[in-house]
C-alpha cells in the first residue's frame, strides 16, 4: 500500500504513455505482418512484404508523393506570405491593423467541414478545374495563419535594441534586415514551415472536397479503409512517424548540447573570471 | 595599440537648442551644451528626465523635434543612424546572440566594407582583455565580459563620440567599481569623447571630467564633479548630486566678502561668491560631511565666525568610515551629519544635547 501510494504518479505516466504509443505501435508492428485475409488487423505472420515491395499496391507511392508534394509547395508559399504578414502586423502601424490580427484567425478557428465545402462552391463557381491547384490554393489559404502566428511570436519576442545596434554600428535597413533580423527569426520560419508541411501533409476534409479525381495519401487511406488496407500503408505511416521522431530529436540534442556548453562556461571558474589582469 | 588610437583629429560634439516632444510631454526641453573633444562626460538625472533621450538623438535613433546636433562643424542632425560618426553601448548591451564575440566586434568593421578586421579585432580584444573568450557565444559571458564585448564593439570603429546609455547598471556593486575603473582606463587609452548617460551620481563624479545634472529636460547644472558638488547651484543639484542641509532665510546684511542670512531666530554667514540666489529670500546649505559635531557644553571651543546650530540627536548610524547623525534643530528641521571615525572613545548618544557648527565656506546659497 505504502509502495503503492509512493509510486502513483509514476504509474499513471507509464499507463497514459500506454495509451499514447499503443496506436503508433501498433501502426508500426503491423507493418511487419503478411495478414490472413485482406483487412491487416490481426497477427499472421511475420513478413518484410510491406518493407521490400513498398510500392507494390498501385496508387500508394504515387498519393504518397503527391502529399508531399502539396506539402512542400504550400508550406514554402505559406511560410513566405505568412512571414510577410508578421512582419508587416509586429513592425508597421496601419489602419486596419488590429481587424487584420484578427482576421488571420480565423481560417483557423473556421471549422473545415465549412471551409472545405465553401472552397468547393467557389472553385465550382469560378469554374476553376479541381485538382492539385486547388488543393495547394486551399492548404496556403490556412496554414498562412499558423505561420502568422508562430513568426509573429518570435519577432515580437525579439529586443528591439538589437535592431537599433546593427543601425548604429554602421549597418543600412537592408543589411540590418539580412544580418540580424533575419537570422534572429530564422528558427521561428523554420518551425512555421515545419508545421505548416505536417499540417499539409495530413489534412483529409479540406483536401477531399478540393481535390477533384486526385488522390492524396489521406484519401487513398480512407479509400483503402473500405476495401482493407494495404501493408505498404503501414509501412510508409511507419517512415513518416519515424522521421518527424528524428527531428524532433535532433532539436532536443542540439538545444541540450548549447545549454551544457553555457553550464559549462558558468561553472568554470576560467570562463568567468571578471577581470583577468595581467 | 596602434591601431585602436585614435590618430584623427576628434572634434567637439554640440548640441543645440535640442528640444524632443512626445506628444504634450516634453522630454527634453531646449538643451544647449558643447561636450570638449576626448572628454569623459555624464549626463545624470532620475529616471525619466530626458537623458536617455538626449543620448538617443545623438546615436540618431530618435529624431530632435527641433534644435541641431554637430560633430565639429558638421551638421549631423539629419543623417541616419548608421551614417553617424557615433557608436553607442547599450543598457544591457544588446550583443547579437546569433554571432561570436569575434564577429560581434567585427559587426562595424565588416559592415563598413573592410576586408581583413582581424588584425583590429584582434587588438581591441586585447584591450578589452577577452581574447581568449573570441570564439563564445555572447550568453556564454558573464556580465561584466558582455559589457566589455559591447564597449569593444563600439570603440573598434573609431567613433567621434561613444554614446555609453547606462553601461554598468546590470552588474552588481563591486564588478561596478571595476567596471567604472575599467572603462575610465579604456577612455584615456583611446581619447574618444566619452557620453555617459546615468542616474548614479557617485559613478558620474567617479568618471567623468565634466558631469550635467538634468531634471525635467533641461540642463540643471554642468562642471567638473568637484566643482558642481561644492557648489550646486539649484536645490536640485543639491539634493540629486549627494546630500545637503538647507535652510530657508533671507539676508540681513553684509560683513566684508562675507552675506549674513536671518534663518530660523539665527544668523548665518556665507561668502557672496558662493551665494547664486539673485533675490534676498534664498536657502542656505551645507554638506553633511563639512559639519562638526560638538557636546553642547564644549560650545566655547568653536571657532568664530563659524555657523551653528543647537540640537538634540535623534538618531545614530555607524556604518563603519563615518557616523551619521541626525540632528533635531530647535525650529524641528532635522540636519544630517556625517562624521569620520577617526576619535577613539565616545560618540555621541541618541538623546544627547549638541551643538553643530561648520565654516561659512563651506556654505553656499541658492535661489528658494
Amino acid at each position: 500500500m505504502k509502495w503503492l501510494r509512493s509510486h502513483l504518479v509514476g504509474i499513471i505516466a507509464i499507463l497514459v504513455l500506454v495509451y499514447l504509443f499503443v496506436p503508433i505501435a501498433v501502426v508500426m508492428i503491423l507493418s511487419f505482418n503478411k495478414p490472413a485475409g485482406k483487412f491487416n488487423v490481426s497477427w499472421n505472420e511475420f513478413s518484410l512484404d510491406g518493407w521490400t515491395n513498398i510500392c507494390g499496391v498501385p496508387g500508394v507511392c504515387e498519393s504518397f508523393l503527391t502529399s508531399i508534394q502539396i506539402g512542400v509547395v504550400s508550406s514554402l508559399a505559406a511560410t513566405v506570405l505568412g512571414t510577410l504578414i508578421a512582419f508587416a502586423l509586429v513592425r508597421y502601424r496601419f489602419r486596419g491593423r488590429s481587424t487584420t490580427n484578427l482576421l488571420i484567425f480565423l481560417p483557423m478557428a473556421t471549422p473545415e467541414v465549412v471551409m472545405g465545402a465553401s472552397l468547393l462552391a467557389l472553385f465550382l463557381n469560378l469554374q476553376f478545374p479541381l485538382g492539385q491547384t486547388t488543393i495547394i490554393i486551399a492548404h496556403i489559404m490556412f496554414i498562412i495563419s499558423f505561420v502568422v502566428v508562430t513568426v509573429k511570436a518570435r519577432l515580437q519576442g525579439m529586443d528591439p535594441r538589437l535592431e537599433e545596434a546593427a543601425r548604429d554600428l554602421y549597418a543600412s535597413p537592408s543589411q540590418t534586415f539580412r544580418y540580424v533580423t533575419f537570422p534572429l527569426v530564422l528558427p521561428g520560419i523554420l518551425g512555421a514551415a515545419l508545421l505548416g508541411f505536417a499540417l499539409s501533409f495530413d489534412d483529409f476534409i479540406i483536401s477531399f472536397f478540393n481535390a477533384g479525381t486526385l488522390v492524396t495519401f489521406p484519401i487513398y487511406i480512407w479509400g483503402a479503409a473500405q476495401r482493407g488496407i494495404p501493408v505498404q500503408v503501414n509501412a510508409l505511416a511507419t517512415i513518416v512517424f519515424i522521421s518527424a521522431l528524428v527531428i524532433v530529436l535532433v532539436i532536443q540534442v542540439r538545444g541540450q548540447m548549447k545549454r551544457k556548453a553555457l553550464s559549462a562556461a558558468v561553472v568554470n571558474p576560467a570562463a568567468i573570471d571578471v577581470l583577468p589582469r595581467s | 595599440m596602434s591601431t585602436i588610437t585614435n590618430a584623427r583629429n576628434i572634434e567637439d560634439l554640440r548640441l543645440e537648442n535640442l528640444v524632443k516632444t512626445f506628444g504634450d510631454f516634453v522630454a527634453v526641453d531646449d538643451v544647449t551644451l558643447t561636450i570638449p573633444a576626448g572628454s569623459f562626460f555624464a549626463l545624470l538625472g532620475a529616471s525619466g528626465c530626458g537623458k536617455t533621450t538626449t543620448l538617443r538623438m545623438i546615436a540618431g535613433l530618435e529624431d530632435p523635434t527641433s534644435g541641431t546636433i554637430k560633430v565639429g562643424n558638421a551638421d549631423i542632425t539629419r543623417l541616419r543612424a548608421f551614417q553617424r560618426p557615433v557608436n553607442t553601448v547599450f543598457q544591457s548591451y544588446a550583443l547579437f546572440p546569433h554571432l561570436d564575440i569575434f564577429e560581434n566586434v567585427a559587426f562595424g568593421l565588416r559592415r563598413r566594407g573592410i576586408k581583413d578586421v582581424t588584425p583590429a579585432v584582434e587588438a581591441m580584444l586585447e584591450l578589452v582583455e577577452l581574447a581568449p573568450m573570441a570564439r563564445r557565444k555572447p550568453a556564454q559571458l558573464s556580465g561584466g565580459q558582455q559589457q566589455r564585448v559591447a564597449v569593444a564593439r563600439a570603440l573598434i570603429n573609431q567613433p567621434d563620440v561613444l554614446l555609453l546609455d547606462e553601461p554598468l547598471g546590470a552588474l552588481d556593486l563591486k564588478l561596478r567599481r571595476q567596471m567604472q575603473i575599467e572603462l575610465k582606463r579604456i577612455q584615456t587609452e583611446v581619447g574618444t569623447t566619452f557620453v555617459h548617460v546615468t542616474h548614479d551620481q557617485e559613478e558620474a563624479m567617479t568618471m567623468a571630467d565634466t558631469v550635467a545634472v538634468m531634471n525635467a529636460g533641461r540642463i540643471e547644472q554642468m562642471g567638473h564633479p568637484a566643482d558642481v558638488y561644492e557648489l550646486p547651484k539649484t536645490a536640485f543639484v543639491a539634493n540629486f548630486l549627494g546630500q545637503a542641509n538647507l535652510f530657508g532665510g533671507s539676508i540681513s546684511g553684509r560683513d566684508g566678502e562675507d552675506l549674513v542670512v536671518a534663518t530660523h531666530g539665527i544668523s548665518m554667514r556665507l561668502p557672496s561668491s558662493r551665494n547664486s540666489a539673485s533675490e534676498s529670500e534664498l536657502l542656505v546649505g551645507v554638506r553633511p560631511e563639512k559639519i562638526t559635531i560638538l557636546d553642547a557644553i564644549d560650545v566655547g571651543k568653536i571657532p568664530t565666525g563659524n555657523n551653528v546650530v543647537t540640537g538634540t540627536v535623534t538618531d545614530v548610524s555607524y556604518t563603519g568610515v563615518s557616523t551619521q547623525y541626525l540632528v533635531e534643530a530647535p525650529w524641528g528641521q532635522v540636519l544630517n551629519v556625517f562624521e569620520q571615525n577617526v576619535i577613539v572613545g565616545d560618540r555621541s548618544e541618541v538623546g544627547d544635547p549638541v551643538v553643530v557648527h561648520w565654516a561659512p565656506e563651506h556654505t553656499f546659497g541658492l535661489g528658494s
